[in-house]
């Protein structure tokens, strides 16, 4: 007799991470879900994300963007979070209004090299900046945004519970917030 | 229903109604919350931000300037006003410059807490980033052109309560700003002093007095709940 086959456990979702224009506070709030990470790695694995280190995204259920888009990186990084990720979220006010980086939209951005560093730095290395810096929805389609500087910790909870379930993430009225 | 006890219905439920009452009114007496931006009980209606939009009868109206009327039903909740509502409030935010993190108004912000109300995550339109420097000309007052949503409820509070009319509306579409009254056109050499109710009225952080940011801490202040502040 063959012994009936044991059922596999569900296949984790992959979550990609990443800061663009953004100080990493998102990633310290998504950090805040405490002992309930002990939970999330057994429903997640994580690809590219400051928590791996792993340098270049693959195919993932879920990518997760702080900060907005200051640079010609940003742009190269968040267009190949679109296209390998099913659901791409905005994460915090940066990547969703461009936040406190946009405040330099109305100055002219060569001034603020030369007034910075003295010259316009020219070095390969370093990316070219943006006119402008811009919320990340207004270069790729995004599927869902969490609000705050940072969203709460349970936000961060909420939404991946939500995604893991297969449902369509709702943030409940507290957990929306700008600041 | 009797004749000495008119009432109108909203959303379902029975809102009483007084003599001279707008839609609005009554219901803020009654408990009930119609969203709202530019009204307030101090000054006249500018019916401007039209957030406050219900459906009379199946009219849309302002329900801030529209009279309430005996047996009239009103919705106010509904999923197309919601959606009405949220895309009023992402335009106000993309054709200013609204940072809330940066921001000594947020917790006190009447578009913030709307805006949250409202269930809004993200902008939905392109930001337009205007240009507008900042006017710290007054010793007392702060004015913050690019948080101001030209609800006109300084112009009105000037003119109809401290009877001097140091702010005006100028300009078309886009480029309609707030104008001050004075030779320079900045805050500080207008008539305006800090004792001024139009100095205190502004729902966003515009019209900010100085030196008292953050006198009341974030965490502690008008719409900031247990659920949001933990």
């Amino acid at each position: 007799m063959n012994a009936p086959p044991i059922p596999e456990a569900p296949r984790k979702l992959r979550v990609a991470t990443v800061s663009l224009g953004g100080c990493f506070g998102c990633h310290m709030s998504l950090l805040d879900i405490d002992e309930r990470l002990l939970e999330l790695i057994e429903k997640v694995d994580f690809d590219r994300s400051p928590l791996t280190d792993i340098k270049t995204v693959g195919e993932c259920d879920v990518g997760l963007i702080e900060g907005g888009l200051c640079n010609a990186e940003n742009v190269e990084v968040l267009r190949a979070f679109r296209a390998h990720c099913r659901v791409l979220v905005a994460v915090g006010a940066c990547a969703i209004t461009g936040g406190l980086p946009a405040l330099r939209n109305h100055l002219d951005v060569g001034d603020m090299l030369q007034s910075v560093y003295g010259e316009v730095p020219d070095d390969p290395e370093l990316p070219l900046p943006l006119n402008r810096v811009l919320p990340i929805h207004e270069v790729v389609h995004i599927d869902h945004a969490l609000p705050g500087c940072p969203p709460p910790a349970d936000a961060f909870w909420q939404l991946l519970q939500d995604l893991i379930a297969g449902r369509t993430p709702v943030q409940a009225p507290g957990l929306i917030r700008y600041d | 229903m009797s004749a000495v006890d008119p009432s109108f219905e909203l959303d379902g439920q029975r809102v009483p109604l007084q003599p001279g009452d707008t839609i609005l009114a009554a219901a803020a007496r009654a408990g009930l919350d119609i969203p709202y931006l530019c009204w307030s009980a101090e000054v006249s209606a500018s019916a401007s931000c039209r957030l406050c939009t219900v459906l009379a009868d199946g009219r849309p109206v302002a329900a801030c300037v529209t009279p309430a009327v005996a047996g009239q039903k009103v919705e106010c909740r509904s999923a197309s006003l919601d959606v009405q509502r949220l895309r009023l409030l992402q335009m106000l935010f993309v054709e200013g410059n609204h940072f809330c993190p940066g921001c000594e108004k947020s917790g006190n912000c009447v578009l913030q807490v709307q805006a949250e109300r409202a269930g809004m995550t993200d902008l939905h339109f392109e930001t337009l980033n205007p240009e507008r420097p900042v006017d710290a000309s007054h010793p007392d007052v702060l004015f913050e052109p690019n948080r101001c949503i030209l609800c006109q409820l300084c112009v009105r509070a000037s003119d109809e309560i401290d009877d001097k009319q140091v702010f005006a509306i100028g300009g078309h579409g886009i480029a309609t700003r707030l104008l001050i009254d004075s030779p320079s056109g900045r805050l500080g050499d207008s008539a305006l002093s800090v004792g001024d109710r139009a100095a205190h009225i502004c729902p966003v952080g515009a019209l900010l007095p100085k030196r008292v940011g953050f006198a009341v801490p974030i965490g502690q202040r008008r719409f900031d709940t247990e659920d949001t502040r933990g």
